[in-house]
């Protein structure tokens, strides 16, 4: 774990600090420039047109030629994302510029082969279009990714202040000064994972983390946890097939643990197991949390503000292709996570 | 303050938390003679325990499963011989504000020697806390009510009641197996369990979800007719006074 700081791999500070080229493997990047240039092109038609049937008319002909250019060229991109992402920013927008277009000529000249006609009279403008709306698309992922840098901070503080729940730190410190003199030596590894858990706590939230490092900080907490609980707490891991050098938003799996320890363990005098299951499917990686449901105690606070937070940061980070889903399953109360798989690179 | 030590009984669910406080009042002996006669991990052990016990003082977690501490001390107050209570938590001074503790003894864990030291001599000195106090500081109503029966604490879950219903100085509550009598007033329990109750008669609260129909009754009275209101699980008919009637069948229609 006292490495755990060098390891984590800087994704999102790099891309908030200093200006980089969106993912083009990304879904959401992907469905934005899809939807963003079919709107452009729409406005473009309707610019030129009398009526409604003009407009479909100029949309279809600009069609013919956008569709294949924009999906040439998201294609392109994708493929070429590895070597663009290691540019600098200045010199991988040009390449992009240059792939747009030559992407454009291609289906030009196609199409004019297709069609035995060699007098291409939209071509300039056909260029011009692709190279206005690479532009635009280019300025809204810059601002884009500059807007998230305050949502991140902002992000951040919020998962301390939901974080730093005084109930949890002041029991555990309770349920240490217990042990000092019956057992100093649980006494003293107890208070190494306090320290170790807030230290994480107090971590750049901007930064992904391995789920191996999380899994260990989650531990960290339930032992904590175990010394105040004692039997009423009952923890079943499945984490062998758990993608462990997957790359994840820090405190994701520890506060929703927690959560499971405030709502399903604490209102009950029985026994309660919490059961976390972790694996890999294709490129997905999914979490399955469950613990005991009570629903007399749906009034505790805090259940709901967590999973905003943690949803809100996996939006930052993943985009639309995570997911968090959580609800009532029997009598179980049960969280599903869905986020893509990520290795370090 | 006798030379006898201070009786203490400790009720929190956290087995740490009671260890710890053992552990400080042990340390504490020589200053406050103290010994604890007792411990219980949740609220109705502590009920079933503390009474025989027969402590000064108690000292209670505020947060603890299905029974809060909160609660468990309201109860304690049905006793003859209530012990002074302490109430422990560890939430911070905006809990404390949104609990009104305030007006009653607590402590914050981690508990400090000298101010249990502190707080042990004061409960010595003034006594179990008044039902008001702890009623006022108590968060939403009770999951039990409580009857004392020949020095024990009897737990009634509101749940299980069918109908509570004035009687002189009493109100009766009665469920599915039998009455028992409580000394408080029936506008308090309708100011606590307005939402799982309604009032059908100035005398008489009944259990929403154990109404079953509703029956015309004594068209022979010189009143004329008016209606009875039938429970699941008891053969006795409650009559809906005329005043209550539009606000009771609005309640079981809508």
């Amino acid at each position: 774990m006292r490495e755990g700081a060098s390891k984590r791999v800087s994704i999102l500070s790099e891309k908030t600090s200093s200006d980089a080229l969106p993912d083009f493997r990304s879904l959401g990047v992907i469905a934005r420039a899809l939807v963003g240039v079919n709107f452009a092109a729409l406005l473009a038609a309707a610019a030129r047109a009398q009526d409604l049937a003009e407009l479909a008319d100029n949309m279809l002909e600009i069609a013919a030629v956008l569709e294949p250019a924009l999906l040439g060229s998201l294609i392109s991109l994708y493929v070429a994302h590895p070597l663009l992402a290691k540019l600098p920013y200045r010199t991988g927008l040009a390449i992009v510029f240059a792939i747009v277009v030559a992407v454009t000529l291609g289906i030009l000249w196609l199409g004019a082969m297709a069609m035995h006609d060699t007098s291409a009279p939209g071509t300039l403008r056909a260029v011009a279009f692709a190279i206005l709306v690479t532009a635009l698309l280019a300025a809204y992922f810059q601002l884009r990714a500059r807007a998230f840098s305050p949502a991140l901070a902002e992000a951040r503080l919020q998962a301390l202040q939901a974080r730093i729940r005084p109930h949890f730190l002041f029991n555990s410190l309770n349920a240490v000064l217990s042990l000092i003199r019956r057992d100093p030596k649980r006494a003293e590894g107890a208070i190494e994972d306090l320290a170790e858990l807030y230290r994480m706590l107090m971590a750049d939230t901007a930064t992904l983390t391995t789920l191996d490092n999380e899994i260990e900080v989650t531990r960290q907490y339930l032992n904590l946890e175990h010394l105040r609980l004692g039997d009423r707490l009952a923890v079943e891991w499945r984490t062998e097939a758990a993608p462990r050098d997957a790359l994840v938003p820090p405190l994701l799996l520890q506060p929703l643990v927690e959560n499971a320890v405030y709502h399903g363990i604490e209102p009950g005098i029985e026994r309660g197991t919490i059961e976390i299951a972790i694996y890999r499917e294709g490129d997905r990686v999914h979490v399955r949390l469950t613990n005991p449901y009570h629903p007399e105690h749906q009034h505790r606070q805090g259940n709901r503000m967590a999973l905003a937070n943690i949803r809100e940061r996996l939006a930052l980070h993943f985009d639309v292709e995570s997911t968090l889903e959580s609800g009532v399953v029997g009598a179980n109360w049960e969280i599903h996570m869905i986020m893509p798989y990520r290795r370090k690179k | 303050m006798s030379s006898a030590p201070l009786r203490v009984f400790i009720v929190d669910d956290e087995a740490p938390a009671r260890s710890r406080l053992k552990e400080l009042l042990g340390d504490l002996s020589a200053e406050v003679p103290n010994v604890v006669v007792g411990e219980a991990a949740n609220g109705r052990d502590g009920l079933l325990l503390l009474p025989a016990a027969e402590p000064d003082v108690a000292f209670v977690d505020i947060q603890m499963p299905q029974m809060s501490g909160m609660e468990f001390a309201r109860h304690l107050a049905a006793l003859e011989r209530a012990p002074a209570v302490v109430f422990v938590t560890a939430h911070g001074q905006y809990a404390i504000e949104a609990f009104e503790v305030n007006a009653l003894d607590y402590l914050l864990k981690p508990v400090r020697a000298q101010r249990l030291a502190g707080a042990l001599a004061k409960a010595a000195a003034t006594g179990p806390a008044s039902r008001d106090a702890l009623a006022r500081a108590s968060h939403g109503p009770r999951r039990f009510l409580s009857v004392a029966e020949r020095g024990k604490i009897l737990l009634v879950p509101v749940a299980e009641v069918l109908f509570m219903k004035a009687e002189l100085k009493y109100v009766t509550l009665r469920t599915r197996e039998r009455d028992y009598l409580v000394e408080e007033p029936l506008t308090s329990l309708e100011q606590e369990f307005g939402a799982s109750f309604v009032r059908v008669h100035r005398n008489c609260l009944v259990a929403r979800n154990a109404i079953r129909g509703f029956e015309r009754a004594g068209a022979e009275d010189g009143e004329g007719a008016g209606w009875s209101v039938l429970l699941d699980g008891c053969e006795e008919r409650l009559p809906v006074s005329r005043r209550q009637w539009p606000t009771v069948k609005a309640i079981v229609n809508g």
